[in-house]
């Protein structure tokens, strides 16, 4: 079945160059935007560090925010479920949709958010002393679930979600710091995935791993797509490539602050962008 | 005495450097090392021996259930010590009961809560507040707090509380409960500083993971940061009792030194280390026998809480970040 | 199949996702009223906290300026009922007695420190092993470790008050010496070693130089913990009333004055040991804040 799923969402990327030159999506529910960026900046202490970013996160897919340290990628991504809410000096402009809402509403619980909203970070970051099912529900019972049998339910899938079921059904109750650091950060997946966000944000989730777990977490993000919407940043562009449908590209401003300078398709991006700075960047000319 | 003799690496390194003033060869330079080392090792074993030794005499005549017998009185050759042995471990018991929650508290809001500047400034002020000698708060408890006690806080405590039977008796001011409130300030900034490090340790990320799956502030500090910093605190904690146990002039100035066992918190009692400072002066033969024996047994309860802690902190950094070295400050 | 999957009611995923944002929404309210009791008990607890340490600064220093006059500074310790006293003696009995204290063991702990951090092996356990056991031993039992090793042999005296303050400032000493050493980088030994130089000489001219900084912290933390500890001294200097800068005979020291006086019935005596806790107050906050303020200084210079 997964292998179905996966065979469809790849027709998916292929139709969806077709729609951004004017073609109408084959598949219901495909281009529709989860999350809407509307002149979205951030400032810490009163400068920014990312101005004026507009762009539409469509429903599973793979949203990917490449550019230079510096270029804002991290500080964008932090802003779509209200990461920077912990830094005082920190402040959001402009509007983030999920769905019909603005995150940023008063209306809008920044708890709740993220739960709809999760996060994958650069370095795994299982919680200390507690088990690798502890770990999976953590959000679950953060979020209030008691009920054995839904913690139980999610943790399974999640963890088959995550690729990681097999290698633990039968550890459950082992620490979570007895996993290699590959396998910390596929259960920091299952975690984000336990409460079924509806948008995955990933920050540079392969930079502390080796090349055969940055391949695993790269197979497992196509296959995630289906069940989750995914924004990730990275530094790799073959990365973004490889696993991203849509492509953003950001760049530091004369005043430090990060812009987008394109926005599309990730193989046009790649292979026929707009603008000339893009081109330089993903053919390596700098950063 | 620069080169006494020329170890075989030692050929090459004569080129091109100035020659020292002073020199070692390896091998002397280690000597000395280890001599210090081993005059080190040697006093502290001179001291385990010596007070074991000075004590014997006491276990001798009065075999071993004195420990643990109710009635102190040289006059009659009676050296039990339960009521020290009590009292040491009342007072220590009432400063932790104030002490953890309330440091942990504090340490928790100064890590945390705080404004950053107003932390830097606060948690600078903890630290040094940890050095003030304890006679100092010795010297306000008796001076200060005890006639407030008297005044006020025990009467309140009988009235509040008298149900329990805990507060039973006149209101002194000196007693168990003031004696156990002044270590409870004392150990506090060790308490405090101490945690705040090891809960400051607990990496951002987290702090951050854990918001990311919508934890509240308050779940994440009691689901993550407190378990992620548990044996560091736990560390701190035992440090604390330790000191606390093993205080001597603080105690004995606020505590009123009776050696009857307590009836009530409010009750005068003693410690063992305050039972040694205030008759060591005047003992003689098998009180002062008595009196080392107490020292032992002073030696031992504080030999085994600062051997649980070393136990419980290697376990728990068995599986976490080891946090051991927190326990010196 | 694949269609049932895509159909968002029998999809479980999607069911749950239902499922856990209704239990997330609902428990909401609940979730952050105890977040708010927690946090606001956090502030509780610090501001218990704070309260009392700023009320023992407060008094001290209120009770302790009105005792600081020229006498003193200038008097030795009186027996009540005779005016005019001080604490000079006892000033300088806590200076000779610190000062031998720090002479012997502020060497002997980095060596001992040093070896700790250069050489592994069974001894360095054992040494390891007795200075936390040093570190744990209430100090009143090193007082009567030195009662035990010196008094009974050469009666009371400031020697015998230095050898016990000593003893508890040294496994403080070790430590920090061992800390300050291992947290030189080793390719700063190295570059010595592989150059050939004999370790003494390059532990001499890299390595403690660079511990330098960490090295002067301790020494000043331990020289305050030191000074300030009364216990041992009660059994060891004995005490006296009459000047004396001669550690073989009996001394006075500033704990002992304030230990001795201040549950006396008589104002004055009371007052003089407001005046020697504040004085001894501010002599362990300058060796502590002078210590940072190196330590900061020479790490500054370094750069």
């Amino acid at each position: 079945m997964t292998e179905q799923l996966i065979s469809t969402t790849a027709e998916v990327i292929e139709d969806d160059v077709d729609l951004r030159q004017g073609t109408i999506a084959p598949r219901s529910g495909t281009q529709t935007p989860v999350m809407r960026l509307d002149d979205v900046s951030v400032a810490f202490g009163g400068r920014l560090a990312v101005k004026n970013v507009s762009f539409d996160v469509y429903a599973h897919e793979v949203t990917s925010l490449i550019g230079p340290s510096g270029s804002g990628k991290t500080t964008l991504l932090r802003a779509l479920n209200r990461m920077h809410d912990t830094v005082r000096s920190a402040e959001v402009f402009g509007t983030v949709l999920l769905g019909d809402t603005d995150i940023y509403a008063r209306s809008m619980d920044p708890t709740l958010l993220r739960t709809r909203v999760g996060m994958v970070f650069q370095r795994p970051n299982p919680f200390p002393g507690m088990s690798i099912y502890e770990n999976a529900v953590a959000g679950l019972r953060f979020n209030g679930v008691r009920k054995k049998a839904l913690l139980d339910e999610a943790a399974e899938s999640s963890l088959v979600a995550a690729a990681l079921w097999d290698s633990v059904r039968d550890r459950l109750k082992n620490h979570a710091s007895s996993l290699s650091g590959g396998e910390q950060q596929r259960l920091c997946i299952a975690r984000a995935l336990a409460v079924e966000p509806e948008v995955l944000l990933m920050d540079e989730p392969t930079s502390a791993l080796d090349p055969m777990a940055t391949l695993r977490i790269e197979e497992l993000i196509t296959e995630l797509k289906d069940r989750v919407t995914i924004v990730i940043v990275t530094h790799n562009m073959q990365q973004a490539r490889r696993v991203s449908d849509q492509c953003a590209f950001l760049l530091m401003d004369d005043d430090r602050a990060g812009k987008l300078i394109e926005f599309g398709p990730t193989e046009k991006l790649f292979t026929d962008a707009k603008d000339p700075r893009t081109l330089d960047y993903v053919n390596g000319l700098f950063g | 005495m620069s080169v006494v003799g020329i170890p075989q690496q030692d050929g090459g390194s004569r080129r091109g450097r100035t020659s020292p003033r002073f020199s070692l060869p390896d091998g002397w330079y280690r000597v000395l090392l280890v001599a210090s080392a081993a005059v080190f090792a040697a006093l502290v074993i001179w001291f385990l021996v010596a007070i074991a030794i000075k004590a014997q005499p006491a276990f001798s005549t009065l075999g071993f259930s004195w420990i643990v017998q109710k009635t102190w009185n040289p006059n009659l050759q009676q050296f039990g010590l339960l009521p020290f042995i009590l009292g040491t471990l009342e007072t220590t018991a009432i400063a932790m009961f104030l002490a953890v929650p309330i440091g942990l508290g504090a340490a928790i809001a100064l890590a945390y809560l705080v404004p950053h500047r107003v932390r830097l400034v606060l948690g600078t002020a903890v630290e040094l507040l940890a050095a003030v000698p304890s006679v100092v708060y010795g010297l306000w408890g008796v001076v200060a707090l005890a006639p407030l006690f008297r005044q006020y806080v025990e009467p309140f405590l009988s009235s509040a509380f008298g149900w329990t039977g805990l507060f039973n008796g006149p209101n002194l001011g000196v007693g168990l409960i003031l004696a156990g409130t002044i270590l409870f300030i004392m150990v506090l900034p060790t308490m405090v500083a101490v945690s705040r490090d090891v809960l400051a340790t607990v990496p951002t990320e987290q702090v951050e993971g854990a918001l990311a799956v919508g934890a509240t502030r308050g779940q994440v500090l009691r689901k993550v940061v407190i378990p992620g910093a548990r044996t560091g605190l736990l560390g701190a904690f035992t440090l604390a009792t330790g000191r606390a146990l093993g205080e001597t002039v603080a105690v004995a100035l606020v505590i009123g030194n009776s050696n009857y066992i307590a009836h009530s918190l409010k009750s005068p009692a003693a410690t063992l280390p305050s039972l040694l400072i205030n008759n060591f002066g005047e003992a003689s033969g098998t009180e002062l026998s008595a009196l080392f024996g107490a020292g032992l047994v002073l030696l031992v309860i504080g030999l085994t809480v600062n051997s649980i802690a070393r136990i419980l902190v290697r376990r728990a950094e068995g599986s976490e970040l080891g946090s051991a070295s927190v326990l010196v400050p | 199949m694949s269609a049932m999957t895509l159909d968002p009611l029998s999809d479980p995923i999607l069911e749950r996702r239902q499922k856990i944002q209704e239990i997330a929404q609902a428990s909401v309210g609940r979730r952050k009223a105890y977040s708010k009791i927690f946090i606001v008990v956090c502030w509780v607890f610090l501001a218990l906290a704070v309260v009392p340490l700023i009320a023992v600064i407060v008094y001290t220093f209120a009770k302790g300026i009105a005792a600081w006059t020229p006498d003193f500074f200038t008097q030795v310790t009186k027996p009540e009922g005779i005016p005019n006293g001080g604490v000079w003696n006892a000033i300088v009995g806590t200076f000779v007695i610190g000062l031998i204290a720090t002479l012997v063991t502020v060497p002997l702990g980095l060596l001992v420190g040093l070896g700790l951090a250069q050489f592994e092996g069974k001894l360095a356990g054992v040494v390891r092993f007795a200075a936390d056991v040093m570190t744990g031993v209430p100090s009143i039992l090193i007082g009567i470790f030195g009662y035990i090793a010196l008094v009974t042999r050469f009666g009371y005296s400031g020697l015998a008050g230095a050898f016990a303050i000593g003893l508890i400032m040294l496994p403080i000493m070790i430590r920090a010496g061992e800390t300050a050493i291992r947290g030189v980088p080793p390719q700063l030994q190295e570059a010595g070693i592989a150059l050939g130089a004999r370790k003494f000489i390059v532990t001499r001219r890299v390595v403690l130089p660079a511990a330098l900084p960490g090295i002067i912290t301790g020494s000043l933390l331990a020289v305050a913990r030191g000074i300030g500890e009364t216990a041992p001294l009660l059994l060891t200097i004995f005490g006296t009333q009459f000047f004396n800068s001669n550690p073989t005979k009996p001394m006075e020291a500033l704990p002992l004055v304030i230990y001795n006086y201040s549950s006396q019935p008589y104002s004055d005596l009371v007052q003089i040991a407001w005046g020697a806790a504040l004085l001894l107050m501010m002599a362990v906050l300058v060796l502590n804040i002078g210590s940072r303020v190196l330590a900061g200084f020479l790490q500054r210079e370094r750069q």
